[in-house]
C-alpha cells in the first residue's frame, strides 16, 4: 500500500528526516513512534503531500488521507461542513456525508454544531471524519490520543479498528503512548533524529529492554510514569 | 415630509452601491485577510464600459453584463498580482492594491478621459413611490443590492466552493490536506469582489456622476460600510453603506453641504475607535 525508499525531508538546513525506508501492506495497521522532533509528522506531511521530500521516493497503492496533528477543525464551519470539505478532491455526489454518520454515530447530535466550539475528542472524531470522507485506502493519523482523556481515546481507537477491519483500511498511526501504539498496532517503526533506528513485531519491540528503555521509558511501568 | 422620503430613498440608494462596494472588501479580506483598496476602481472601470458600450449601440442588459464581467476580470488581475507571492503580509498587499488603484485611475483616464461618464440608465423614468416622485434606476439599486446580499450569504453557507473559501481562511494547513487550493479560493475572492464593486459601479454611474477620480471616494465609503460589519460580516456591511448613504443625502438635501467622503472618513474613525479592540482580537486571532 506504502512504500517509502530513502525519504530525506529537509526545512532550510535542518533534516527532519534523513533517509528512512519503510513499507506497509495492504490492510495493515502499522504504528510510527519515536521521540519528540524525531521526524514522525515530516514523514506523514511528504506522504500527503503538505512537504516536498529533498530526496527518496513515496510510492502510495491508491488515496491517502491525513488526521492531521492538532485535530485542524475548520472552526467556522459546522461538522456537516467540515466533514463535506474532506471529499474536496471527489465530485460533488462524493460529498454526502451519511455514511460517516453511519461509521462515527456520536457525530449525528453534532452535525449542525460549529467545529470550533467542540471538545478535544469530538474534534478528534470529526477529524477522522473528513479524512474518512476523502475515501482513503491509507489513513495517516498523526497523534490519535495527544490531549485527550483515556475513555475518549478509548472509544477513537475502537473506531480505527473496525474502519481497519471492516473496510479494509490500511493505517499508519503516529502515537506518543507507545504502550497504547503498541497495543493497537501488529507492527512498529521506531524513529529517531530522523532515522528508522528499530523495526518490526510491536510484541517483539516491547520486549525489548534496551530500546525500551532508551526511546520510551520501560513500557511495564508505564502507567506509575504518567501519575509523576 | 415628501422631501425627507425623497432624501431617504435616494440616500438608500447610494448607500446600497457603498455596501455591494463594502461587500466586496469583506469577501475579499474574508479569505485572503488582504484589505483590497480597488474596490472603488472596479466600480468606475465597470460604469465606464457599460456608459461607453451602450452609447456605441450595445443594448441595455448585454452593455451592464459586460461591464461587470470586465470589473470581474480585472479582480482576478488583480489578484493574480496581489496573491503572487505566497506569505505576502496583509498591508503589504494592501499597499499593492492601493498603488493599483492608483494605476487603475490612469487607465480609465487613458482609456476613456477624465470627464464623467455619459449616464445611460437600465430603466429610466420616474417612479411614484408613497408619493415621492424617483428615478426607478435609484429603486432597481435597492433592489440589485439586496438580492447581492441574499446570494453572498447562500454562496457562503450553502455552496461547496463558499465553504471552501471560508475553510482556506479560517485553516490553510487543513485546507491544503483536503486539497482546497489557498491560492484559488484567493483568487475567486478577488473576483467576487470585482464583480461586486462592477454592479454597484454599473448601477450607480448613471445617478452620480463617476469619472477617473471618483474611485477612492467610493472604495473609502465601501470601506466604512466594511469596517461598519468588523470587515466580516456582510450584513453590518449593508446596514453601514445604507447608514452613511442616507447620512450623506441628508445632509445635502436639507442643503448643509456635500460631504460624502468627509461622512464616510468620520464613521470609519469612529466605528475603529470604538471597535478597535474587536478588531484588534480578530488580528491576533489569525
Amino acid at each position: 500500500m506504502l512504500r517509502i525508499t530513502d525519504l530525506v525531508v529537509r526545512y532550510g538546513a535542518a533534516t527532519a528526516v534523513d533517509g528512512v525506508s519503510l513499507e506497509i501492506a495492504d490492510g495493515e495497521m502499522v504504528a510510527l513512534v519515536g521521540p519528540n522532533g524525531a521526524g514522525k509528522s515530516s514523514l506523514v506531511n511528504a506522504v500527503s503531500g503538505l512537504v516536498k521530500p529533498a530526496a527518496g521516493r513515496i510510492e502510495i497503492d491508491g488515496r491517502s488521507a491525513q488526521v492531521p496533528e492538532g485535530r485542524q477543525m475548520f472552526p467556522d464551519l459546522s461538522v456537516d461542513d467540515n466533514l463535506r470539505m474532506g471529499a474536496w478532491r471527489l465530485s460533488r455526489n462524493a460529498r454526502d456525508t451519511a455514511r460517516i454518520y453511519e461509521l462515527l454515530p456520536e457525530l449525528v447530535p453534532l452535525r449542525r454544531r460549529r467545529a470550533g466550539l467542540l471538545s478535544g475528542g469530538q474534534q478528534q472524531m470529526v477529524s477522522i471524519g473528513r479524512a474518512l470522507m476523502a475515501r482513503p485506502e491509507l489513513l495517516l493519523v498523526d497523534e490519535l490520543s495527544l490531549g485527550l482523556a483515556p475513555l475518549v481515546t478509548e472509544k477513537l481507537v475502537a473506531h480505527l479498528r473496525r474502519i481497519n477491519q471492516e473496510s479494509g483500511t490500511t493505517i499508519l498511526l503516529i502515537e506518543q503512548e507507545v504502550a497504547l501504539a503498541f497495543e493497537i498496532c501488529a507492527r512498529a517503526y521506531v524513529l529517531e533524529a530522523g532515522r528508522v533506528v528499530a523495526s518490526g513485531d510491536t510484541a517483539t519491540l516491547a520486549g525489548d529492554k534496551a530500546l525500551a528503555a532508551i526511546y520510551f521509558g520501560d513500557l511495564s511501568t508505564g502507567a506509575e510514569e504518567d501519575e509523576r | 415630509m415628501s422631501a425627507f422620503l425623497t432624501y431617504l430613498l435616494s440616500g438608500l440608494s447610494v448607500g446600497a452601491s457603498f455596501a455591494l462596494i463594502g461587500a466586496g472588501f469583506v469577501v475579499v479580506h474574508r479569505v485572503t485577510h488582504v484589505v483590497n483598496f480597488t474596490q472603488g476602481t472596479f466600480a468606475v472601470l465597470a460604469g465606464w464600459v457599460t456608459a461607453s458600450l451602450i452609447t456605441n449601440g450595445t443594448p441595455h442588459g448585454l452593455g451592464e453584463l459586460i461591464g461587470v464581467i470586465a470589473a470581474g476580470a480585472v479582480g482576478l488581475g488583480v489578484g493574480a498580482v496581489t496573491l503572487a507571492r505566497r506569505g505576502t503580509p496583509p498591508f503589504v498587499a494592501l499597499l499593492m492594491t492601493l498603488g493599483l488603484s492608483f494605476l487603475g485611475v490612469a487607465v480609465v483616464i487613458a482609456l476613456f478621459g477624465d470627464h464623467p461618464a455619459p449616464s445611460v440608465p437600465l430603466v429610466s423614468g420616474i417612479a411614484d413611490f408613497l408619493g415621492v416622485r424617483i428615478e426607478w434606476q435609484r429603486l432597481l439599486i435597492i433592489g440589485v443590492a439586496l438580492v447581492a446580499f441574499v446570494v453572498i450569504a447562500l454562496f457562503f453557507e450553502r455552496t461547496d466552493l463558499g465553504r471552501a473559501m471560508t475553510a482556506a481562511a479560517s485553516n490553510p494547513r487543513a485546507a491544503r490536506l483536503v486539497g482546497i487550493s489557498i491560492r484559488r479560493m484567493g483568487l475567486a475572492s478577488f473576483t467576487i469582489g470585482g464583480l461586486l464593486g462592477g454592479i454597484a459601479g454599473v448601477l450607480l454611474a448613471p445617478m452620480q456622476q463617476l469619472s477617473a477620480y471618483s474611485d477612492l471616494g467610493l472604495a473609502f465609503s465601501g470601506f466604512a460600510a466594511a469596517v461598519f460589519g468588523g470587515l466580516v460580516s456582510p450584513w453590518l456591511t449593508l446596514l453601514g453603506g445604507l447608514v452613511l448613504g442616507v447620512a450623506g443625502s441628508m445632509l445635502q438635501g436639507y442643503e448643509i453641504g456635500s460631504f460624502q467622503n468627509q461622512l464616510s472618513l468620520v464613521l470609519m474613525v469612529i466605528v475603529m475607535i470604538v471597535r478597535a479592540k474587536a478588531l484588534g482580537r480578530q488580528e491576533e486571532a489569525k
